[in-house]
């Protein structure tokens, strides 16, 4: 079959989106950037291409079998166990490598007692995830093994080996990134046989439909007709220079595919800011990038999340719960933090300063958008940062207080908005 | 046949050479020293007085071009100067400051006048302040310039400006030159100029041709070398401009592109206007990064900033006063906003342009205020894409490359997707196309 895949290599996620013939998505695949970007372009390649296999599958039982409806669920449960596989493999290598380097510990002593803690904590650590994971509560858009491994074993150590903790944490630091940095080499295949098998009761396992069409899916070549990759990380990627593109072109081409009436767009990633305009055409007229300074970005709520010591996820819901915005004069995302411990110190509510920041950002952003000729009607929103609940808030505040009532697009695939615009360039080209 | 590409530049070259040893000769030629700057120059009367003209900004540049420029700002940001003054300002202040030693590595001389002739641009009134500081026995001649702010040239404006020239400037110069100003002489020169300022047109409008012959923004840098300097109103300038029409109708006759770092320009992809000056720290990389992508430059403003020709306006004999009044008026910086976009939409219909780029000086804000708005409006007149970069005239800390690399791409996308991408109304819902 024909698929089209886009790679989009942000500063903070890679993204990858496979679409078909029809330009419809089939796979969608994220993982955090690493220094590797070949590597991590490579995981969302994988992923998207696994997620493809699903949709596929899914498709297949809704049109070939009696009450297709009914195989959505347990698809989904399904892909919860395949995640859960993958995440199982890279754990026990990062545990491989956590114990081949603390057995090259100088100290004898305190090589021993890392072994040790290492061999006492693993179980606990991964029983924990299994569960989050069976229970559909790990987002795949955000909780990346990174995140997942380093806060479990974090509280971990922190609780059951104190005097460790300093060491343990040099250890994870030493090994993560080569872990990260490896490909595993897992098959489609193995992984949803592995995760069949887990499944509490073998109704599915020997279902025939579900066979026959499982055998098809896994049988199916997923190589890209074409692909190209965009992003800030673009020119990294191993890719001939026909096979990159801009992600200014491609966040509006994304943008307009889902929304064609859409003329400006604001695009929010790790440390870009991108105000679009568009024509009816999806063809960008012009833009503005911020310069300099990266304050109005996701990593300004990243910076942010680690001074609160809470998970960049938390940052929107806490703000929504805000009486008001505290006042954040800063531009600058260091000062910002000193602007922070400030107000935390006066005693104010972390939600009301963490509202106040999330204005401070949307401000930062719309400065930008001012800049690049306004908001024309329809606006569409994109990136990592608008899936955060109170950025989407004072955007569309400031929309209608700037520009007046007028249609403001979100959607669900906002983060995968370079990646779709990438792979349906890829999927429109002349030649 | 001999391609005659480099007579030009060579002639130029040595039109310079002799200029600055002329000026490191002062002393024993007795000749006076006016320092002046390039929008609103009054070289012609200069001359007229037998004086020697020195252009602080074009010194500045060429500190730039030279990876003097870095140093130079240091010294002046020691003496106290913002980060934010115009890095002309402080790259001439620091050049003073560590010698006055000028683009040929002979010392300049200090000036017997200074001769603040400014036509939009407000920090030059500062800057000459400054200088005044440092040379406390030089004159000081001010021409107030007003800017266009109703879009015409008001004969009120022409006769406060004649006033002034004769009440204060010329007085001032028949002081320190001890001469009687010679309307004859200043007649000649002023009618050797508009000679000049024809061919200067002729090059420029060598870019309604496919290729262009020219590239209107680095290679227009060279070309309004002698005319927005030293040498406007000489024979020199006069022959110069010859020379380079004749190469110019060399590469027309032979559909060639016009002449890069790298030889001449291979392929012509895409024809762009560009507002504001180019940076000059970077200025053969800032080059690469459009001939490369065979991207060429059919008009700028910057080219127009010593004076706009592309209208009727010839400086003239006839009433020589008024004809400086009314040059100095018509400087692009000078104009309003409107005009210039006028201006800049007749160079995007008139040389075929596919994009309009904005090159924003950081350390700019005469040059830089307005950028937006041109763009906004040009995008809406002409359906045409739009790109901005920022770099900075001669403070290096400004240039960013991959910065400027990064939106560049994009910009180059934009318009090669205008060329590849197949644009289909059917393929359009119908309420997209309301």
């Amino acid at each position: 079959m024909q698929i089209y895949l886009g790679i989009d290599l942000g500063s903070t996620t890679s993204k990858a989106v496979i679409i078909d013939g029809n330009g419809d998505i089939i796979g969608r695949g994220i993982t955090n950037t690493r220094s590797n970007y070949e590597v991590a372009a490579q995981i969302a390649q994988n992923e998207a291409e696994f997620n493809s296999r699903f949709t596929l599958l899914q498709r297949k039982l809704q049109d070939g079998t009696a009450k297709g409806d009914e195989w959505t669920e347990v698809i989904s449960h399904l892909e919860n166990r395949f995640h859960l596989r993958q995440f199982e493999a890279r754990f026990h290598r990062l545990f491989e490598v956590m114990n081949e380097n603390a057995s090259l510990v100088e100290d004898k002593d305190l090589s021993a007692k890392m072994a040790t803690v290492l061999d006492r904590v693993k179980a606990g650590i991964l029983s924990g995830l299994k569960e989050k994971f069976l229970s559909g509560e790990i987002s795949q858009t955000s909780d990346f093994f990174r995140d997942l491994f380093s806060t479990a074993y974090m509280e971990t150590i922190a609780n059951e080996a104190k005097d460790l903790y300093d060491q343990l944490v040099a250890l994870y630091d030493r090994s993560i990134t080569p872990v990260e940095n490896e490909m595993l080499g897992l098959e489609f295949a193995d992984l949803i046989e592995d995760a069949i098998k887990s499944l509490p009761d073998s109704e599915i396992a020997n279902n025939a439909s579900f066979r026959k069409y499982l055998s098809e899916v896994e049988e199916l070549t997923l190589k890209p007709t074409d692909y190209i990759g965009t992003g800030y990380g673009r020119q990294l990627l191993p890719f001939e220079e026909k096979h990159i593109k801009s992600e200014i072109l491609c966040h509006a081409m994304g943008a307009h595919a889902c929304f064609p009436k859409t003329r400006t767009v604001l695009d929010i990633g790790g440390q870009d800011t991108k105000a679009i305009q568009v024509d009816r055409y999806g063809l960008v007229t012009s833009f503005q990038m911020n310069d300099r300074c990266a304050a109005g970005c996701g990593r300004y709520l990243g910076y942010i999340a680690d001074e609160m010591s809470i998970g960049v996820g938390e940052l929107g819901p806490l703000a929504m719960n805000a009486t008001y915005e505290a006042n954040i004069c800063s531009t600058c995302t260091v000062f910002a933090g000193a602007e922070l411990r400030e107000y935390l110190n006066l005693g104010e509510k972390k939600e009301n300063i963490l509202a106040g920041l999330h204005k401070a950002i949307v401000q930062r952003a719309f400065s930008l958008l001012a800049r690049s000729g306004g908001v024309r009607n329809e606006f569409t929103f994109t990136g990592g940062v608008a899936r955060n609940q109170a950025v989407v808030k004072y955007v569309g505040q400031m929309v209608s207080q700037n520009y007046g009532e007028m249609t403001i697009n979100n959607h669900s695939d906002s983060i995968f908005m370079g990646a779709l615009g990438a792979a349906l360039y890829s999927s429109r080209r002349k030649e | 046949m001999e391609i005659q590409k480099e007579n030009s530049m060579i002639k130029q070259k040595h039109m310079l050479a002799d200029q600055f040893i002329e000026l490191s000769q002062v002393k024993e030629s007795g000749k006076k020293v006016a320092y002046t700057f390039v929008p609103g120059n009054l070289t012609e009367l200069i001359y007229a007085f037998d004086m020697l003209p020195v252009y602080p900004e074009i010194n500045s540049l060429q500190s730039g071009m030279r990876q003097k420029s870095k140093e130079y700002i240091h010294e002046a940001e020691d003496m106290g100067y913002s980060e934010d003054v115009c890095s002309y300002v402080k790259c001439d202040i620091g050049m003073m400051l560590q010698g006055n030693i000028g683009p040929t590595g002979q010392q300049l001389p200090p000036p017997d006048i200074l001769l603040l002739s400014y036509t939009g641009c407000f920090v030059f009134m500062k800057w000459f302040e400054n200088l005044k500081q440092l040379y406390p026995n030089a004159e000081v001649a001010m021409l107030h310039i007003p800017y266009q702010e109703g879009g015409k040239i008001e004969p009120h404006a022409v006769k406060y400006i004649k006033d002034q020239l004769e009440k204060d400037v010329i007085p001032i110069f028949e002081k320190v030159s001890g001469n009687k100003l010679d309307y004859d002489k200043l007649g000649e020169k002023l009618d050797l100029s508009a000679k000049a300022e024809d061919l200067l047109i002729q090059v420029f409008d060598s870019a309604k041709n496919t290729p262009s012959p020219i590239d209107a923004y680095f290679g227009g840098v060279y070309y309004i070398g002698p005319i927005f300097t030293a040498f406007r109103g000489s024979e020199d300038c006069l022959e110069y401009y010859q020379e380079l029409l004749k190469e110019v109708e060399y590469r027309v006759a032979n559909k060639l592109g016009p002449i890069t770092p790298d030889g001449y320009m291979k392929e012509e992809k895409y024809r762009l206007v560009v507002e504001g000056p180019p940076n000059w720290t970077h200025f053969r990389g800032f080059w690469k990064l459009f001939y490369e992508m065979g991207a060429v430059f059919v008009g700028s403003t910057y080219t127009r900033v010593g004076g706009v020709y592309d209208d009727d306006f010839r400086h003239s004999s006839t009433d020589p006063l008024g004809s400086m009044a009314e040059y100095c008026l018509g400087c692009y910086t000078n104009r309003n906003i409107p005009q210039r976009i006028d201006l800049i939409e007749s160079f995007i219909k008139k040389y075929k342009a596919n994009g309009f780029l904005v090159n924003s000086i950081k350390s700019c804000n005469s040059f830089s205020a307005g950028q937006l708005v041109m763009m906004r409006d040009l995008e809406e007149r002409l359906e045409i894409p739009v790109g901005f970069i920022e770099t900075d005239l001669v403070d290096p800390r400004y240039y960013s490359y991959s910065n400027i690399k990064n939106r560049l791409d994009s910009f180059f996308q934009m318009l090669e997707q205008r060329k590849s991408f197949i644009v289909d109304d059917d393929m359009l819902p119908d309420d997209v196309l309301t």
